[in-house]
Protein backbone atom coordinates (compact mmCIF):
# COMPACT_ATOMS: atom_id res chain seq x y z
CA UNK A 1 0.00 0.00 0.00
CA UNK A 2 1.49 3.50 -1.25
CA UNK A 3 1.62 5.68 2.29
CA UNK A 4 3.29 2.83 4.11
CA UNK A 5 5.29 4.08 6.83
CA UNK A 6 8.05 1.91 5.92
CA UNK A 7 9.31 0.33 2.53
CA UNK A 8 8.60 -2.95 1.33
CA UNK A 9 11.93 -4.70 -0.09
CA UNK A 10 11.41 -8.25 -1.02
CA UNK A 11 15.00 -9.25 -0.42
CA UNK A 12 15.14 -7.84 2.65
CA UNK A 13 11.73 -8.97 3.80
CA UNK A 14 12.19 -12.38 2.38
CA UNK A 15 15.42 -12.91 4.42
CA UNK A 16 14.07 -11.50 7.90
CA UNK A 17 10.78 -13.87 7.47
CA UNK A 18 13.44 -16.48 6.50
CA UNK A 19 15.64 -15.96 9.94
CA UNK A 20 12.02 -15.77 11.60
CA UNK A 21 10.97 -19.02 10.60
CA UNK A 22 14.29 -20.33 11.75
CA UNK A 23 13.79 -18.89 15.08
CA UNK A 24 10.82 -20.61 15.28
CA UNK A 25 11.39 -23.98 14.39
CA UNK A 26 14.05 -24.09 17.05
CA UNK A 27 11.91 -22.36 19.67
CA UNK A 28 10.04 -25.41 19.13
CA UNK A 29 12.52 -28.15 19.03
CA UNK A 30 13.30 -26.56 22.33
CA UNK A 31 9.83 -27.22 23.48
CA UNK A 32 9.46 -30.82 22.65
CA UNK A 33 12.92 -31.14 24.13
CA UNK A 34 12.53 -29.43 27.67
CA UNK A 35 9.01 -31.63 27.84
CA UNK A 36 10.84 -35.00 27.87
CA UNK A 37 12.51 -33.61 31.28
CA UNK A 38 10.89 -33.74 34.25
CA UNK A 39 10.61 -30.32 35.95
CA UNK A 40 7.50 -30.78 37.80
CA UNK A 41 5.40 -28.13 37.95
CA UNK A 42 7.93 -26.37 36.00
CA UNK A 43 7.32 -27.82 32.82
CA UNK A 44 3.78 -25.93 32.30
CA UNK A 45 5.87 -22.71 32.91
CA UNK A 46 8.25 -23.91 30.53
CA UNK A 47 6.23 -24.71 27.82
CA UNK A 48 3.93 -22.08 27.95
CA UNK A 49 6.52 -18.95 28.34
CA UNK A 50 7.91 -20.45 25.08
CA UNK A 51 4.72 -20.56 23.40
CA UNK A 52 4.49 -17.15 24.04
CA UNK A 53 7.58 -16.37 23.01
CA UNK A 54 6.52 -17.80 19.84
CA UNK A 55 3.51 -15.98 19.90
CA UNK A 56 4.88 -12.52 20.02
CA UNK A 57 6.92 -13.44 17.15
CA UNK A 58 4.45 -14.38 15.02
CA UNK A 59 2.23 -11.60 16.36
CA UNK A 60 5.10 -8.99 15.79
CA UNK A 61 7.35 -10.24 12.15
CA UNK A 62 4.18 -11.86 10.50
CA UNK A 63 1.11 -10.15 11.24
CA UNK A 64 2.76 -7.37 11.00
CA UNK A 65 1.86 -5.68 13.87
CA UNK A 66 5.54 -4.02 14.43
CA UNK A 67 5.12 -1.50 12.00
CA UNK A 68 1.40 -1.46 11.45
CA UNK A 69 -0.69 1.42 12.68
CA UNK A 70 -0.87 1.41 16.78
CA UNK A 71 -4.38 0.86 16.87
CA UNK A 72 -4.39 -3.14 16.00
CA UNK A 73 -1.96 -3.36 18.46
CA UNK A 74 -4.13 -1.79 21.22
CA UNK A 75 -7.23 -4.17 20.07
CA UNK A 76 -5.35 -7.21 20.04
CA UNK A 77 -3.48 -6.60 23.30
CA UNK A 78 -6.78 -5.72 24.80
CA UNK A 79 -8.50 -9.14 23.86
CA UNK A 80 -4.97 -10.66 26.09
CA UNK A 81 -5.29 -8.64 28.66
CA UNK A 82 -9.46 -9.57 29.05
CA UNK A 83 -7.89 -13.37 28.40
CA UNK A 84 -5.78 -12.72 31.19
CA UNK A 85 -8.71 -11.87 33.59
CA UNK A 86 -10.59 -15.26 32.54
CA UNK A 87 -7.83 -17.17 33.10
CA UNK A 88 -6.50 -15.54 36.26
CA UNK A 89 -10.26 -15.21 37.95
CA UNK A 90 -10.64 -18.50 37.13
CA UNK A 91 -7.55 -20.10 38.35
CA UNK A 92 -7.98 -18.40 42.10
CA UNK A 93 -11.18 -20.22 41.84
CA UNK A 94 -9.69 -23.51 41.01
CA UNK A 95 -7.36 -22.89 43.66
CA UNK A 96 -8.80 -21.51 46.72
CA UNK A 97 -11.41 -24.09 46.95
CA UNK A 98 -11.63 -25.84 49.87
CA UNK A 99 -13.69 -28.88 51.29
CA UNK A 100 -16.97 -27.40 53.70
CA UNK A 101 -15.96 -27.76 57.17
CA UNK A 102 -18.08 -30.65 58.82
CA UNK A 103 -17.71 -30.04 62.79
CA UNK A 104 -18.22 -33.61 64.79
CA UNK A 105 -17.70 -35.86 61.82
CA UNK A 106 -14.74 -38.08 60.57
CA UNK A 107 -12.31 -35.23 58.19
CA UNK A 108 -12.91 -35.68 54.78
CA UNK A 109 -9.47 -37.12 53.14
CA UNK A 110 -10.26 -40.56 54.75
CA UNK A 111 -13.85 -40.73 53.63
CA UNK A 112 -14.39 -43.57 51.34
CA UNK A 113 -16.90 -42.11 49.24
CA UNK A 114 -15.05 -38.51 49.03
CA UNK A 115 -15.07 -36.96 45.48
CA UNK A 116 -12.04 -37.23 43.55
CA UNK A 117 -8.88 -35.28 43.39
CA UNK A 118 -10.89 -31.77 43.68
CA UNK A 119 -12.55 -32.74 47.21
CA UNK A 120 -15.15 -30.28 47.20
CA UNK A 121 -18.77 -30.08 47.75
CA UNK A 122 -21.31 -31.23 45.02
CA UNK A 123 -24.71 -29.52 44.55
CA UNK A 124 -27.33 -32.78 44.40
CA UNK A 125 -24.64 -35.36 46.29
CA UNK A 126 -24.72 -35.71 49.79
CA UNK A 127 -21.87 -33.71 51.55
CA UNK A 128 -18.93 -35.90 52.13
CA UNK A 129 -18.69 -37.20 55.03
CA UNK A 130 -22.59 -35.90 56.10
CA UNK A 131 -24.97 -39.01 55.32
CA UNK A 132 -24.28 -42.15 56.43
CA UNK A 133 -22.06 -44.85 54.76
CA UNK A 134 -24.22 -46.37 52.87
CA UNK A 135 -26.08 -44.46 51.40
CA UNK A 136 -23.20 -42.29 50.35
CA UNK A 137 -21.89 -45.62 48.56
CA UNK A 138 -25.33 -45.42 46.57
CA UNK A 139 -25.51 -41.96 45.57
CA UNK A 140 -22.78 -41.60 43.18
CA UNK A 141 -24.12 -44.33 41.10
CA UNK A 142 -27.21 -42.86 40.90
CA UNK A 143 -25.93 -39.76 39.18
CA UNK A 144 -24.45 -40.77 35.90
CA UNK A 145 -21.24 -39.56 34.84
CA UNK A 146 -20.46 -36.06 34.48
CA UNK A 147 -17.94 -33.31 35.95
CA UNK A 148 -20.31 -33.62 38.57
CA UNK A 149 -19.65 -37.17 39.91
CA UNK A 150 -15.90 -38.09 39.30
CA UNK A 151 -17.13 -41.68 41.28
CA UNK A 152 -19.41 -42.73 38.91
CA UNK A 153 -17.50 -42.35 35.56
CA UNK A 154 -16.16 -45.01 32.94
CA UNK A 155 -16.39 -48.81 34.29
CA UNK A 156 -13.97 -50.59 32.46
CA UNK B 1 -16.59 12.95 -0.06
CA UNK B 2 -15.38 16.48 0.72
CA UNK B 3 -16.41 18.16 -2.16
CA UNK B 4 -19.11 18.10 -4.43
CA UNK B 5 -16.28 18.21 -7.57
CA UNK B 6 -14.01 15.23 -6.37
CA UNK B 7 -17.65 13.30 -6.17
CA UNK B 8 -19.01 13.83 -9.64
CA UNK B 9 -15.01 13.73 -11.22
CA UNK B 10 -14.98 10.42 -9.10
CA UNK B 11 -13.27 7.74 -11.50
CA UNK B 12 -10.78 4.80 -11.58
CA UNK B 13 -7.58 7.32 -12.11
CA UNK B 14 -7.97 8.77 -8.48
CA UNK B 15 -10.24 5.81 -7.27
CA UNK B 16 -8.66 2.06 -7.39
CA UNK B 17 -10.43 -0.44 -8.95
CA UNK B 18 -11.50 -2.12 -5.60
CA UNK B 19 -12.25 1.25 -3.68
CA UNK B 20 -15.24 1.76 -2.32
CA UNK B 21 -17.32 5.10 -2.75
CA UNK B 22 -17.90 5.48 1.13
CA UNK B 23 -14.08 5.50 1.82
CA UNK B 24 -12.02 8.70 0.75
CA UNK B 25 -8.47 7.08 -0.14
CA UNK B 26 -7.63 3.76 -0.61
CA UNK B 27 -5.54 3.59 2.22
CA UNK B 28 -8.35 4.58 4.68
CA UNK B 29 -10.10 1.66 3.32
CA UNK B 30 -7.45 -0.86 3.62
CA UNK B 31 -7.12 0.14 7.16
CA UNK B 32 -10.64 0.16 7.92
CA UNK B 33 -10.85 -3.58 6.74
CA UNK B 34 -7.77 -4.54 8.85
CA UNK B 35 -9.19 -3.55 11.95
CA UNK B 36 -12.38 -5.02 11.25
CA UNK B 37 -10.12 -8.40 10.67
CA UNK B 38 -8.50 -7.56 13.94
CA UNK B 39 -11.83 -7.01 16.13
CA UNK B 40 -12.90 -10.88 14.65
CA UNK B 41 -9.22 -12.32 15.60
CA UNK B 42 -9.73 -10.93 18.85
CA UNK B 43 -13.37 -12.87 19.20
CA UNK B 44 -11.50 -15.45 18.65
CA UNK B 45 -9.07 -15.39 20.92
CA UNK B 46 -11.80 -15.25 23.25
CA UNK B 47 -13.56 -17.99 22.14
CA UNK B 48 -10.87 -20.23 21.94
CA UNK B 49 -9.67 -18.62 25.45
CA UNK B 50 -12.63 -20.82 26.75
CA UNK B 51 -11.62 -23.79 25.80
CA UNK B 52 -8.00 -22.86 27.33
CA UNK B 53 -9.67 -22.32 30.48
CA UNK B 54 -12.10 -25.24 30.72
CA UNK B 55 -9.05 -27.22 29.81
CA UNK B 56 -6.85 -25.73 33.06
CA UNK B 57 -10.27 -26.24 35.14
CA UNK B 58 -10.45 -30.04 34.16
CA UNK B 59 -6.89 -30.89 34.22
CA UNK B 60 -6.54 -29.45 37.94
CA UNK B 61 -9.42 -31.55 38.83
CA UNK B 62 -8.00 -34.87 36.82
CA UNK B 63 -4.43 -34.36 36.89
CA UNK B 64 -3.49 -37.90 36.49
CA UNK B 65 -5.63 -38.98 34.19
CA UNK B 66 -5.02 -35.95 31.96
CA UNK B 67 -1.37 -37.60 32.16
CA UNK B 68 -2.22 -41.05 31.49
CA UNK B 69 -4.63 -39.85 28.49
CA UNK B 70 -2.05 -37.31 26.75
CA UNK B 71 0.39 -40.43 27.01
CA UNK B 72 -2.37 -41.76 23.81
CA UNK B 73 -1.19 -38.76 21.81
CA UNK B 74 1.85 -38.92 20.14
CA UNK B 75 4.20 -35.71 20.29
CA UNK B 76 5.86 -36.54 17.06
CA UNK B 77 2.87 -36.05 15.37
CA UNK B 78 1.84 -33.37 16.95
CA UNK B 79 5.70 -31.83 16.66
CA UNK B 80 5.50 -32.19 13.04
CA UNK B 81 2.07 -30.71 12.48
CA UNK B 82 3.68 -27.97 14.37
CA UNK B 83 6.42 -27.61 12.17
CA UNK B 84 3.72 -27.96 8.97
CA UNK B 85 1.89 -24.86 10.07
CA UNK B 86 4.93 -22.53 11.16
CA UNK B 87 6.21 -23.25 7.56
CA UNK B 88 2.49 -22.27 6.06
CA UNK B 89 2.75 -19.32 8.15
CA UNK B 90 6.31 -18.41 6.55
CA UNK B 91 4.55 -19.67 2.73
CA UNK B 92 1.58 -16.76 4.41
CA UNK B 93 3.50 -14.17 5.19
CA UNK B 94 5.89 -14.47 1.60
CA UNK B 95 2.64 -14.84 -0.12
CA UNK B 96 1.28 -11.27 1.56
CA UNK B 97 4.99 -9.80 0.97
CA UNK B 98 4.86 -10.95 -3.08
CA UNK B 99 1.57 -8.68 -3.37
CA UNK B 100 3.14 -5.90 -2.11
CA UNK B 101 6.05 -5.64 -4.60
CA UNK B 102 3.69 -6.96 -7.73
CA UNK B 103 5.19 -10.85 -7.78
CA UNK B 104 2.45 -12.13 -9.19
CA UNK B 105 3.75 -15.59 -10.32
CA UNK B 106 5.29 -15.95 -6.38
CA UNK B 107 2.30 -14.83 -4.95
CA UNK B 108 0.73 -17.42 -6.81
CA UNK B 109 3.24 -20.18 -5.84
CA UNK B 110 3.41 -19.02 -1.85
CA UNK B 111 -0.86 -19.57 -1.78
CA UNK B 112 -0.52 -23.01 -3.32
CA UNK B 113 2.42 -23.55 -0.85
CA UNK B 114 0.73 -22.65 1.80
CA UNK B 115 -2.30 -24.80 0.82
CA UNK B 116 -0.34 -27.56 0.67
CA UNK B 117 0.98 -27.42 4.15
CA UNK B 118 -2.69 -27.02 5.24
CA UNK B 119 -3.55 -29.82 3.58
CA UNK B 120 -0.86 -31.98 5.22
CA UNK B 121 -1.63 -30.27 8.54
CA UNK B 122 -5.40 -32.16 8.29
CA UNK B 123 -4.06 -35.38 6.52
CA UNK B 124 -2.02 -35.85 9.64
CA UNK B 125 -5.35 -35.08 11.34
CA UNK B 126 -7.28 -37.65 10.13
CA UNK B 127 -4.54 -40.36 11.10
CA UNK B 128 -4.40 -39.25 14.03
CA UNK B 129 -8.35 -39.52 14.74
CA UNK B 130 -9.04 -42.48 13.01
CA UNK B 131 -6.60 -43.79 15.48
CA UNK B 132 -8.22 -42.38 18.36
CA UNK B 133 -11.58 -43.32 16.93
CA UNK B 134 -10.11 -47.15 16.58
CA UNK B 135 -9.15 -46.97 20.73
CA UNK B 136 -12.38 -45.73 21.58
CA UNK B 137 -10.53 -42.73 22.77
CA UNK B 138 -13.49 -40.51 22.28
CA UNK B 139 -15.26 -37.66 24.06
CA UNK B 140 -18.07 -37.69 26.78
CA UNK B 141 -19.80 -40.41 26.96
CA UNK B 142 -18.52 -42.14 23.50
CA UNK B 143 -15.59 -43.12 25.58
CA UNK B 144 -14.97 -46.50 25.34
CA UNK B 145 -11.21 -47.47 25.64
CA UNK B 146 -10.67 -51.05 27.20
CA UNK B 147 -7.74 -50.42 29.11
CA UNK B 148 -7.44 -51.64 32.48
CA UNK B 149 -6.49 -49.43 35.73
CA UNK B 150 -6.44 -46.31 34.00
CA UNK B 151 -7.04 -42.94 36.15
CA UNK B 152 -10.88 -42.41 35.73
CA UNK B 153 -12.03 -39.29 34.27
CA UNK B 154 -9.49 -39.31 30.89
CA UNK B 155 -12.71 -39.27 29.22
CA UNK B 156 -12.42 -35.80 29.36
CA UNK B 157 -9.29 -35.33 28.52
CA UNK B 158 -10.66 -36.84 25.28
CA UNK B 159 -13.47 -34.19 25.36
CA UNK B 160 -11.46 -31.07 25.44
CA UNK B 161 -8.73 -32.50 22.92
CA UNK B 162 -11.50 -33.36 20.21
CA UNK B 163 -13.43 -29.94 20.85
CA UNK B 164 -10.00 -27.86 20.91
CA UNK B 165 -8.09 -29.67 17.98
CA UNK B 166 -11.83 -29.91 15.99
CA UNK B 167 -12.40 -26.47 16.31
CA UNK B 168 -8.76 -25.50 15.03
CA UNK B 169 -9.20 -28.31 12.40
CA UNK B 170 -12.43 -26.56 11.11
CA UNK B 171 -10.59 -23.10 11.34
CA UNK B 172 -7.65 -24.29 9.33
CA UNK B 173 -10.63 -25.87 6.53
CA UNK B 174 -12.31 -22.32 6.54
CA UNK B 175 -8.78 -21.00 6.05
CA UNK B 176 -8.32 -23.05 3.34
CA UNK B 177 -11.74 -22.26 1.23
CA UNK B 178 -10.81 -18.54 1.52
CA UNK B 179 -7.45 -19.14 0.78
CA UNK B 180 -9.03 -20.96 -2.30
CA UNK B 181 -10.68 -17.43 -3.09
CA UNK B 182 -7.67 -15.30 -2.70
CA UNK B 183 -5.95 -17.61 -5.24
CA UNK B 184 -8.80 -17.47 -7.76
CA UNK B 185 -8.60 -13.74 -7.48
CA UNK B 186 -4.55 -13.59 -7.54
CA UNK B 187 -4.85 -15.92 -11.05
CA UNK B 188 -6.80 -13.41 -12.39
CA UNK B 189 -5.07 -10.31 -11.10
CA UNK B 190 -6.60 -8.38 -8.60
CA UNK B 191 -3.55 -8.11 -6.67
CA UNK B 192 -1.19 -5.33 -6.69
CA UNK B 193 1.21 -3.45 -4.40
CA UNK B 194 -1.75 -0.80 -4.76
CA UNK B 195 -4.91 -3.53 -3.88
CA UNK B 196 -3.56 -6.69 -1.80
CA UNK B 197 -6.37 -6.39 1.18
CA UNK B 198 -7.63 -9.65 0.77
CA UNK B 199 -4.33 -11.54 1.26
CA UNK B 200 -3.33 -9.17 3.56
CA UNK B 201 -6.24 -10.21 6.24
CA UNK B 202 -6.50 -13.99 5.04
CA UNK B 203 -2.55 -14.14 5.98
CA UNK B 204 -3.44 -12.13 9.19
CA UNK B 205 -6.58 -15.10 10.35
CA UNK B 206 -4.12 -17.96 9.19
CA UNK B 207 -1.07 -16.76 11.71
CA UNK B 208 -3.53 -16.59 14.20
CA UNK B 209 -4.38 -20.29 13.71
CA UNK B 210 -1.27 -20.77 13.74
CA UNK B 211 -0.89 -19.02 17.03
CA UNK B 212 -3.44 -20.85 18.85
CA UNK B 213 -1.78 -24.13 17.78
CA UNK B 214 1.36 -23.02 19.63
CA UNK B 215 -0.68 -23.41 22.35
CA UNK B 216 -2.12 -26.21 21.83
CA UNK B 217 1.00 -28.43 20.63
CA UNK B 218 2.60 -28.13 24.26
CA UNK B 219 -0.68 -27.93 26.47
CA UNK B 220 -2.21 -31.37 24.90
CA UNK B 221 1.02 -33.45 23.13
CA UNK B 222 3.60 -32.46 25.59
CA UNK B 223 2.86 -31.47 29.53
CA UNK B 224 -0.80 -32.01 30.69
Amino acid sequence: MSGHSHTVSYAASARLYAGILITLLILTAITVAASRVDFGEGNVIIALVIATIKGTIVALFFMHLRHDKPVNAIAFTSSLFFLALFIGFCLIDAKSRIAPTVVGLKPIPTMPNAPGPGKHFVPGQPLPGYAPAPVAAAAPAAGGHGAAAPAAEQHH
Amino acid sequence: MSTATTHTEHNDADHGPFQQHHFATAEQQFDASKLGMWLFLITEVLLFGGLFVGFGMMQSKYPEAFMQAHEHLSWKLGAFNTVVLLISSFTMVMAVLAAQTNEKKKLIVYLILTLICAGIFLGVKYVEYSEKFEHGLLPGKFYASHEQGGAQGQYMFFSFYFMMTGLHGIHILGGMAVMGWVLRRAIRGDFSSQYYTPVDLVGLYWHLVDLIWIYLFPLLYLIS
